[in-house]
This record gives C-alpha cells, sequence and structure tokens, in this order.
C-alpha cells in the first residue's frame, strides 16, 4: 500500500513537472477556426507542457475580449482594419484558411449539380429571385431538373465573420447588393422569407428541416452534415466547387506581405481553380503586452503551427497558410512583438 | 416601563435574560430586514444599470424607438418594434392555447377524474413543467416544425387562411419556424404552470360547498362555473400570469423556433423575433455603441412589459376583492 502511495506520487511529481514550467495561454474569438486549435493545442501541450485555453465566442468577442486584455490573444475572422491595429497598438496575422460555401435544400438536386455566379447568388439572397423555378437559375444550369418552389433565405442571427466574408463576395459581385445590404458581420436581410440560425450549426440545422432553402456555412459544417452545396463560377469564369484544393488556389494569389495589417478577405479571387468565397482566420496580439512570458508563448504556439500543423490542418479540411506568408510573419510581425 | 417597575421587581437574572432576548429579536429583526431590502437594492440596481446602458439608445433614437420597425446594424439604425411585437405576439398565442387546455386539465384532475388515473396524471403535468426549455427548443425545431410545415400549415391556410380579411393571418410560405410556431411551443412549456396551479387551487375548495350545490342539482359544469371559479379566481388568475411571465421572458426555446428575422409580416406563419430571442443572438456579438445600447433597451423594454402585466394583474385582483366585498 505504502509503496503504491510512493509510486503514485512519484509519477504524480514527474507528470507535473513540465507544467511547472508551463503557461497557460488564453485566447478567445472566431468560432471558425476552434476546431484546428484546439487540435493543434493538444499537439502543443504534448510537446511543450503549455496549455492554451481558447474560447470560442465569435469575431466580436475575439476583438472585444483582446481589447479588454481579459486574454493573451484575439482571434477573428473579420479583420481588423490597420488604423485601428496601430491606434491600440496591434498587430495582426492569418493563422489558417477556410471557405464560405452556400448550402441549398431542394428535393431531387444532388451537391455541386446546380451552377450559379455572383450576382444571381446576391439576387437570390436579396429576396429578387424568389423561387427556384425563376428563369435565371434556369439559364445558368441547362439540363438539370430544378423543382419549382418558394426560396427560403437561412442567415446568420449572431454577428458573424462568416457572414463578413459571404457579404463581402456578395457585395464585390454585386453593385446591387452593394447598395442595398452592404457587407458586414451583421447586415440586414431583405428577402422576405428570411430565417435566422444561431452560429454555423443553427444555419446547418435550418437549412437542412426547412424545404426550398439556401444558406451559407463554413465549408466543415457543409462537409460534416453532408449538405448539398451549390458550384459557383469564380474570377476566371469557371465553375468550380468547394475543397480545399480550389480554397488554397484562392489563397495562393494573395499575397499578405503586401497589406497593411495583413488583413484581408481572399473573395473573388483571380485563377482558374478558385474558390470564389474564401478567408482567412486572423490573431490578434499586443505589440507591448502586459503578460510577456504569455505573450512569447502564444508567438511559440503559432511558430510551431505554422511548422508542425500543417498535415493536422488538412485532416479538417483547412488550408494551411503558404510557408512564403509564415515566413513573413515569423520575420515581421512576431518580432514587432516585445516578450522580453 | 412603568408597569415592570410597579409590579414585583425581576431578579437580575430575568433582567439579564429579558436583555439578552431583546438583543436576539434586535438582531433577528436587523437580519430578515436585510434580506427583505437586498431584493429591492437588487431590482434598484438592475434598472439603474439598464438605464445607464440603453441611455445611448434612448438619447439617439428617443420613444420612437418602440414603433420603428428598422434594426440595420450595418447602418446603425435601430428600432424595437418589431421584437416588441414578436413577444407580445407569441405570448398571447401562447396563452390563448394554454389557458383553455390547462383549464379543462385542472377540473378534470380535480372534479371528474377517477381516483387511480389522478396521481399519474397530476405527475405528468407536473413533469412537463420541469423540462428544460432547450430541450423543448431542440424538439420544436427537429420534430415539430418539420410535421407543422408539412401537415399543419397547408390545413390551417386552406381553411382559416380562406376567411377574408382574418385569412391574411395563415398566408406565406410553409417554412414551419416563424411567429406560430413559437407561440404553440411556448404553449407547451406554460401549460403545465398554469394546469398545476388551477388544480392547486381548485382542490382547495371546500367540499361542503361543492357537495351543497351538487345538493340542489347543479350540473358539474354549474359548480365549476359557480362555486370553484368564482372562490379561486386570484389562484387562476395568479397562475395565469406565472405563465405569462415565463411566455415573455423565454429565450431558447423561442429562438430555436421563431426564425429570428427582424421584419415585420402580417402572417403568423412568417419568422419573426421577440426582445429575448434578439438579446440572446446579437448581445454577444454587438460592438458597443447604438448596438449594444439598443439591445439594453429592448432589455428595459421586456422588463417594463413584465412590469405592466404584473401590475394589471394585481389591479385587476384588488378590483375584484373590492367588488366581492361590497356584494357581501
Amino acid at each position: 500500500m505504502k509503496s503504491f502511495f510512493k509510486k503514485a506520487l512519484v509519477i504524480g511529481a514527474i507528470s507535473m513537472a513540465p507544467a511547472a514550467f508551463a503557461v497557460d495561454m488564453t485566447g478567445a474569438g472566431a468560432t471558425f477556426p476552434y476546431p484546428i486549435y484546439a487540435k493543434w493545442a493538444e499537439a502543443f501541450k504534448a510537446k511543450t507542457g503549455s496549455n492554451l485555453n481558447y474560447q470560442s465566442i465569435g469575431s466580436s468577442g475575439g476583438i472585444k475580449q483582446i481589447k479588454a486584455k481579459t486574454v493573451d490573444f484575439g482571434a477573428t475572422d473579420n479583420p481588423v482594419k490597420f488604423e485601428d491595429l496601430e491606434k491600440d497598438g496591434m498587430v495582426q496575422f492569418p493563422a489558417i484558411i477556410g471557405g464560405v460555401v452556400p448550402v441549398i435544400n431542394v428535393e431531387g438536386v444532388k451537391p455541386g449539380e446546380i451552377k450559379l455566379d455572383g450576382p444571381t447568388l446576391a439576387d437570390i439572397f436579396q429576396g429578387v429571385i424568389s423561387d427556384w423555378g425563376d428563369k435565371r437559375i434556369a439559364i445558368m444550369n441547362p439540363g438539370v431538373k430544378i423543382p419549382s418552389g418558394p426560396i427560403t433565405v437561412v442567415t446568420r442571427a449572431d454577428g458573424s465573420g462568416t457572414t463578413a466574408i459571404f457579404t463581402d463576395y456578395l457585395a464585390k459581385t454585386s453593385t446591387l447588393f452593394r447598395d442595398a445590404v452592404g457587407s458586414g458581420a451583421n447586415v440586414k436581410w431583405p428577402a422576405a422569407s428570411t430565417v435566422g440560425g444561431k452560429g454555423n450549426e443553427g444555419v446547418a440545422a435550418n437549412v437542412t428541416r426547412v424545404k426550398n432553402s439556401v444558406g451559407y456555412v463554413e465549408y466543415a459544417y457543409a462537409k460534416k452534415n453532408k449538405m448539398t452545396f451549390i458550384s459557383l463560377k469564380n474570377k476566371a469564369g469557371n465553375f468550380v466547387a468547394p475543397d480545399d484544393l480550389t480554397f488554397a488556389a484562392a489563397a495562393s494569389g494573395t499575397d499578405w506581405s503586401k497589406i497593411p495589417g495583413m488583413g484581408t478577405f481572399i473573395t473573388d479571387a483571380p485563377g482558374a481553380k478558385s474558390w470564389p468565397i474564401t478567408g482567412a482566420s486572423f490573431i490578434l496580439l499586443y505589440k507591448s503586452p502586459e503578460n510577456k512570458a504569455n505573450a512569447a508563448e502564444v508567438i511559440k504556439f503559432f511558430d510551431f503551427a505554422f511548422k508542425d500543423g500543417k498535415k493536422m490542418a488538412e485532416d479538417l479540411d483547412y488550408v494551411p497558410m503558404p510557408d512564403a506568408t509564415t515566413e513573413f510573419i515569423r520575420k515581421n510581425v512576431f518580432t514587432k512583438v516585445v516578450t522580453k | 416601563m412603568d408597569i415592570t417597575q410597579s409590579a414585583s421587581m425581576p431578579t437580575p437574572q430575568a433582567l439579564r435574560v429579558a436583555k439578552l432576548q431583546r438583543v436576539q429579536d434586535f438582531l433577528f429583526h436587523a437580519i430578515t430586514q436585510f434580506f427583505a431590502i437586498s431584493v429591492l437594492i437588487a431590482l434598484l440596481g438592475i434598472i439603474i444599470s439598464l438605464l445607464i446602458n440603453a441611455w445611448p439608445a434612448l438619447h439617439t433614437f428617443g420613444p420612437s424607438f418602440f414603433f420603428t420597425q428598422e434594426w440595420d446594424v450595418v447602418n446603425g439604425e435601430f428600432g424595437g418594434l418589431i421584437a416588441i411585437y414578436g413577444t407580445l405576439a407569441t405570448s398571447i398565442i401562447a396563452l390563448l392555447i394554454a389557458v383553455p387546455l390547462s383549464f379543462g386539465i385542472a377540473v378534470f384532475l380535480t372534479e371528474l377524474c377517477p381516483g387511480y388515473l389522478r396521481r399519474p396524471l397530476g405527475t405528468a403535468v407536473e413533469l412537463l413543467a420541469a423540462v428544460p426549455s432547450i430541450i423543448y427548443g431542440m424538439f420544436g425545431l427537429f420534430i415539430f416544425a418539420p410535421l407543422f410545415a408539412e401537415y399543419v400549415q397547408p390545413a390551417l391556410a386552406a381553411t382559416l387562411g380562406q376567411i377574408p380579411g382574418f385569412g391574411i393571418l395563415f398566408s406565406g410560405a410553409f417554412n414551419g419556424i416563424g411567429i406560430l410556431c413559437a407561440g404553440l411551443i411556448l404553449a407547451m412549456m406554460i401549460l403545465p404552470f398554469i394546469a398545476s396551479v388551477m388544480r392547486d387551487v381548485f382542490e382547495i375548495v371546500p367540499p361542503v360547498l361543492k357537495e351543497s350545490a351538487y345538493g340542489i342539482g347543479c350540473t358539474t359544469w354549474e359548480v365549476v362555473r359557480n362555486v370553484v371559479l368564482p372562490y379561486t379566481k386570484a389562484g387562476v388568475i395568479g397562475g395565469v400570469m406565472l405563465g405569462l411571465g415565463r411566455a415573455l421572458g423565454e429565450t431558447m426555446a423561442v429562438t430555436f423556433v421563431i426564425g429570428n428575422a427582424h421584419r415585420l409580416s402580417p402572417s403568423l406563419f412568417a419568422p419573426g423575433t421577440s426582445i429575448a430571442s434578439t438579446l440572446a443572438n446579437e448581445f454577444g456579438e454587438a460592438e458597443a455603441g447604438n448596438h449594444l445600447s439598443s439591445l439594453y433597451l429592448l432589455g428595459l423594454a421586456l422588463f417594463l412589459i413584465t412590469f405592466i402585466v404584473l401590475a394589471w394583474a394585481k389591479w385587476m385582483l384588488n378590483n375584484m376583492e373590492k367588488k366581492q366585498g361590497l356584494k357581501t
């Protein structure tokens, strides 16, 4: 009994040992990258013993929390403007790439079967096209049998980085949408039959339950729920289906190093294979953080993620940042944070 | 003091005990008073913090906030009419359905039910009250709404929807989720509260009153109408108000099934939003400024609506008692 007790103590002491030098980092923000951050955090903990506590409370929440200095880093899908970054003494860098996918629930239509371009999609989400039997949809889809029925538009009820990326794309491709609705994390949807869901889960649930509906979710949710996605016409004029290859193709045309604050959406990107509604999720850090040890660990964490986390990201259908960009982030962003 | 002094002098021990008791009484009084007042302080604190946070929106939009449809986050224009309408409409639908049903349940359980069914039925109604609201929301969205869209909405549109004028309430696309669906789910949620309160108050009617009524040849309905209801009015209204209070403030279940659309539509099939569901959806992500402040103002509006409802119920009860006092 005694020896068992001693053993337990020794084992306890050993397993505690790395934790004694380890740091507990905290982060909060976007829900979209949460699965991959959790995965990276697990691997990072196994390697260094440092723990990451990430709260996926939404992009605006992440910005609020980092401004209130309650967390070591904030995460947002809706990038902060360079002027605002400078004003608050923060740096921003993209950590992971993913795509937003329009999904539908129309009887008899298979994934990718319906093809649309930006302006048509914008008209549907505005309620200008309000029936699946509309001529403008039929013209783009010769040979596809689409049963007519009144369209129900499903949107996010809460403010969301996903909405910001999606409306940025619609506003870019349709001037009508840009003038009538605009873009942002929380817009006023004008379609007569609009239903709001809370979070990606809420939109996915509503689209699968409501007949003749159309919504937009992050790719992982569309894939997980086996939802019927739409193929979109990209800037090069080709119809593409959403997957990690088309997201990567869209991201390859973006030179982050040229953009002050690195904040940009990757919507309507050039390139033959580019998926037009792609976006990165961003990390916010203070240039001179209050807790320097934690900030140093956060930088170590993302350095580790960029180096060793690519496979993990691909397994979860995200696109890792290109090497040139991560090199730029290491040299130009991480160095700006005072950690000593 | 004079009396004690004029009587035989108390022993020093008795004096000490009396003093101790006085201190104890004082402490007991002070502590319970503090507890009671802390409720008042909390209430005042909530009102004041709501007012302070809602002030910017109230200042910008003025009282017209409560009558404006616009809810546009991008352009920073806010009005609470749609959410207030949604809250009231869903609660009224819930009451219209739940009150007659609960009344029937309570009458059956107290007056007509055979003894062996009374306990299982009564417990079932109470268990319905113990189901968490999120479960009702999930049930509503995943099971009830699709069935509602498939069978009930087409039937309603084909019957009630054909009545001129009135029919507009039952028109539009059959989504399943919307104001009517939220009202129905709310009815299911508040039904056990109202039913169990009604049953409890019906049970306290003295048997001798009911038996005398039966003795002179009254039917069960006449006994309920003329003996049980007048005797239990206060309790019945209290139960209804309890249900209404829950319906007005219910958040999660409504968020699931109301559709969360900032849109005012005459049709009950159309998606809308309620104050509580708007707060649940937008509070976490609202940017400081008019958006956040408008949400606080909506919270204040909900507070006021609940307060008015309670005050009105209290006033009605007082009035009734007065009338009764005049009669007897």
